[in-house]
């Protein structure tokens, strides 16, 4: 089976963001694999240790991001693609990851593509669906269990909560979400051997895109942190009372009445 | 996985100076050597600490099914050679290993009690059967190992042992009789490294399988700390151990049983690094978000300096540790596979002094910064349902076990005067020079970037030789029973070796704005430290007028690395890391 991870480096949202200039401080910025992109690599692997075939991640930024595909192949990815943008792009959006995505799957035979139901940073859960469409697949999303027979896929989905039960086939764009597996990390043995996996970089022009194909249909105006959480208020008081202060507070403080 | 190209003896950096290419720095680490990080930390986080009731608890049955898991992941086997089923990594990655390690109590010490010192001498010792036979089950933790060296009789004195070996008449078995004591992992292991005497003289290393015929186990000891770890007195009583598993040569057991403690001491200061730096980090939370007199803890100057000087000790500690691991890997590296006894002995030996210090060093800085972090915690210190209250009690074993901090003082200026013996250095000349640098400012001539750092460094480094030198001059070659005066040469040169680590890092690092930060707050302690060790030895070497000048003298040259941004210096730090909430630099 071929199998491909879409993989998205990201900064680490547990740790500090600063924002300079209107851009997210690079410095003291940790990066990770995007965490949905990890229970797909995890459940890539799961699906190739089943069924046999390969796993192939995937990712679209700069040299830094070898280090998040290196740990996925550290995890038991057989190997990763790097579309280095470097030097082509400035800057991106989902348009483009989708465009350059559509261009690289052009060529290749995938039985299922598993990616992030959301990328952290960004957040639009678009990716996955988008792709499926141009690349004329299925596509479930937000997956928290999947079992594959010959070329039936029998799929949960977390559905805001409730659990939704789809059968589909393959070719076939999932993207997962927390619930679907534990991710492994990666064993010393793994790290050792991922030294030696290919890791193959390819540019837009490998593709066939010129910039112009892939450039951005959003355009992002301001970046800012949300405000600083405020200190609590605590409402004193009889029952009665204190509803009404509430009432009157969000009408008058919040503004959301 | 990194060659460190210069190769630096032991105790080089006492008599000569040292550049920055020829040490290793953090900064160096390779992204495996981080990856392999990650997962040994994301190991704890996931299977050690969300159980640590169960450590706490002493259940050991817990700790070994852990350290099994920990095989598979391959954070057994790191140290073990590729084809006895390890990975053969570099002492970095070791050293790295058990940074990562270290912060989980009793768990971190029954872990590298394994890797260390109860799997190393068949790494390093073994004939190529008893790697065959043992090395991949040690690596995979289907066999867990303990080490046996302690005895009620001798425990700082190993070598008193008095646990016989017997041929058997068949030859074919060596009858062991004796008891150890404290012995880690005892409840569980399948294998012990046992020392005894043949015919009651020659100390001889073993490997007794726990289900050899006359093995027996004690019961476990009631301890103050680390009380995951299995700790129990082992006795043989006609104990049949098969001929061929003498570790070594017969008589050559003493060359195994302190080699190994060499990389044990090694390993401990990396475990003790990890260890500070989580109770650091309870500290750093802990004192941002407790309020009194309507503030922060963490907003008071008191704090402040606190936080400062931990940190700074945090950055000395790991800058030694991990240029000590550049040293041991390049005169170990190539000997990990090889079965010529007396070359592997003697490279294992090569950095004793500087394993020492990390030993030293390690142990102290946790004790330090963890008695810092509890007392930021005011009462909850005190109390069980804070972590530092367990960190606490933890880190006080890391002062004794692997060799006593004294032992381990003791054996500096004992390794420095014979090494200087050996290398045939006239010692007249070096302590001459070293009085010429004092009286007339040699040490001042440093130039480029961190001149003031690499002044004070020159300074200490001339009053180890001239203080040396004359202990030398005045006791002779009994000057290794004057142990007050060998503490304190000791002491002097754990402060040349933390300060040059110090600053040859810091020259290394492309980041340096922070760290400069940390490398002056730290030389303004030591020389407070220097001047604590040199101004008594110097007040009972010397005499006369001579005494009184030159203790003047010294105490005028060390007051020059004090800096007037002290304070403002250290609250900048202190901010860095309220901020930060974690040790980085
Ligand atoms: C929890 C725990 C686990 C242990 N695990 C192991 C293990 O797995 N294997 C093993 O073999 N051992 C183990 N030990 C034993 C440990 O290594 C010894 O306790 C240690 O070496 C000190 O020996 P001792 O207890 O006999 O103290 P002593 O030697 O009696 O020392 C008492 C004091 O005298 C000082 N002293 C001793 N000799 C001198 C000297 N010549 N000059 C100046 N001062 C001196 C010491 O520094 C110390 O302060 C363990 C101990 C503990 C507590
Ligand atoms: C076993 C035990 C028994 C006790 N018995 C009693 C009792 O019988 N009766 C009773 O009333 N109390 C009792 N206490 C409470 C004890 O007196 C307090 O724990 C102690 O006064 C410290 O206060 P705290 O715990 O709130 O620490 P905090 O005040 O939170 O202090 C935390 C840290 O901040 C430092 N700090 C605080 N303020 C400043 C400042 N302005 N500048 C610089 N540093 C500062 C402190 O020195 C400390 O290091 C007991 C506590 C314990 C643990």
């Amino acid at each position: 089976m071929n199998i491909f991870v879409l993989l998205k480096r990201t900064f680490d949202t547990e740790e500090k963001i600063a924002i300079n200039n209107g851009r997210i401080e690079d410095d003291g910025a940790e990066y990770i694999i995007n965490p949905y992109d990890e229970y797909a690599v995890e459940e890539a692997i799961n699906i190739r240790d089943e069924h046999g075939g390969e796993v192939t991640v995937v990712t679209i930024g700069d040299e830094d991001a070898e280090k998040q595909l290196r740990t996925a192949l550290a995890m038991g990815a057989d190997q990763a693609v790097l579309i280095n943008t470097e030097d082509d792009l400035e800057e991106g959006d989902q348009f483009t990851t989708v465009k350059i995505l559509e261009a690289f799957f052009d060529d290749r035979e995938a039985d299922i593509i598993l990616a992030g139901n959301v990328a952290i940073d960004e957040a639009s859960g678009q990716v996955g669906p988008r792709l499926a469409e141009r690349l004329n697949m299925s596509c479930v999303t937000t997956i928290t269990s999947i079992t594959i027979d010959g070329d039936t896929a029998n799929i949960e989905r977390d559905v805001e909560g409730d659990v939704e039960k789809v059968e589909t086939s393959l070719p076939l764009l999932v993207t997962c979400q927390q619930g679907l597996n534990e991710p492994r990390y990666p064993s010393l043995p793994g790290i050792m051997k991922a030294k030696k996996k290919p890791l193959e970089e390819l540019e837009i022009d490998d593709l066939d895109l010129e910039e112009d194909d892939v450039e951005p249909k959003t355009k992002t105006i301001e970046i800012f942190l949300p405000p600083e959480k405020q200190a609590g208020k605590v409402l004193e008081g009889e029952m009665d009372d204190q509803v009404k202060e509430l009432v009157s507070l969000l009408k008058t403080e919040a503004k959301v009445l | 996985m990194s060659s460190v190209k210069h190769f630096v003896q032991g105790g080089d950096f006492l008599i000569e100076e040292i550049t920055a290419e020829s040490v290793f720095t953090p900064e160096d680490c390779t992204d495996e050597h981080r990856m392999i990080a990650g997962t040994a930390r994301q190991f704890i986080s996931r299977e050690i600490h969300p159980y640590m009731k169960r450590l706490e608890e002493g259940d050991f049955p817990f700790v070994a099914e852990k350290m099994k898991k920990a095989g598979e992941l391959g954070l057994l086997g790191h140290s073990v050679p590729e084809k006895y089923g390890g990975l053969g990594l570099d002492k970095m990655s070791k050293g790295i290993v058990g940074e990562a390690l270290g912060n989980a109590s009793g768990y971190s010490v029954a872990h590298s009690n394994h890797t260390c010192i109860a799997t190393l001498p068949i790494t390093y010792f073994g004939t190529k059967q008893q790697k065959e036979k043992y090395l991949p089950k040690l690596a995979s933790g289907e066999y867990l190992g303990a080490y046996c060296l302690t005895e009620p009789e001798a425990g700082s004195d190993a070598l008193a042992a008095q646990t016989t070996a017997v041929l058997n008449e068949s030859e074919t078995h060596y009858i062991l009789n004796g008891t150890k004591i404290y012995i880690t992992n005892a409840s569980f292991a399948d294998t012990f490294i046992v020392y005894a005497k043949v015919d009651s003289r020659h100390f001889t290393a073993f490997i007794v399988e726990k289900d050899f015929p006359g093995l027996s186990i004690g019961p476990e000891e009631s301890k103050m700390g680390i009380k995951g770890s299995s700790t129990c007195s082992v006795s043989m009583e006609d104990c049949e151990v098969p001929i061929e598993n003498v570790i070594g040569e017969i008589g050559k057991g003493h060359l195994i049983a302190l080699n190994v403690l060499n990389l044990g001491r090694f390993n401990l200061g990396f475990a003790t690094l990890g260890a500070a730096k989580y109770s650091f980090q309870l500290a750093l939370e802990h004192s941002t978000e407790r309020k009194q007199f309507k503030k922060s803890i963490s907003e008071f100057g008191a704090t402040k300096e606190k936080v400062a000087q931990m940190a700074a000790r945090l950055y000395a500690t790991e800058s030694l540790l991990y240029r000590t691991a550049g040293h041991v890997e390049s005169a170990l590296g190539e000997h990990e596979d090889s079965s010529d006894f007396k070359a592997v002995a003697k490279a294992m030996n090569e950095h004793a002094l500087e394993s020492a210090i990390c030993k030293i060093v390690g142990s102290e800085t946790l004790d330090y910064v963890v008695d810092e972090a509890l007392q930021l915690h005011g009462g909850a210190g005190f109390i069980k349902e804070y972590p530092v209250e367990m960190a606490y009690r933890d880190s006080r074993i890391n002062r004794i076990f692997e060799g006593t901090n004294e032992i381990n003082r003791l054996l500096i200026p004992g390794a420095f005067f014979k090494k200087v013996a050996k290398d045939f250095l006239d010692t007249r000349t070096i302590v001459e020079r070293a009085q010429h640098s004092l009286h007339n400012g040699v040490f001042k001539k440093q130039t480029g970037e961190l001149s003031e750092l690499k002044q004070a460094l020159a300074l200490f480094k001339d009053l180890h030789l001239v203080c040396a030198g004359l202990a030398f001059f005045k006791y002779g070659t009994s000057v290794k029973n004057e142990q007050e005066t060998l503490m304190k040469l000791a002491d002097l040169a754990i402060a040349i070796y933390s300060t040059e680590s110090v600053i040859l890092r810091t020259e290394k690092a492309s980041e340096r704005n922070h760290k400069q930060k940390l490398a002056y707050t730290y030389v303004e302690q030591t020389a407070l430290e220097v001047q604590h060790a040199v101004i008594p030895m110097l007040s009972e070497l010397l005499v006369g007028e001579e005494r009184t000048k030159t203790l003047g003298q010294v105490s005028l040259l060390l007051a020059a690395y004090h800096w007037p941004d002290s304070v403002e210096r250290k609250r900048k730090i202190a901010d860095f890391y309220s901020e930060q909430k974690r040790y980085q630099s």
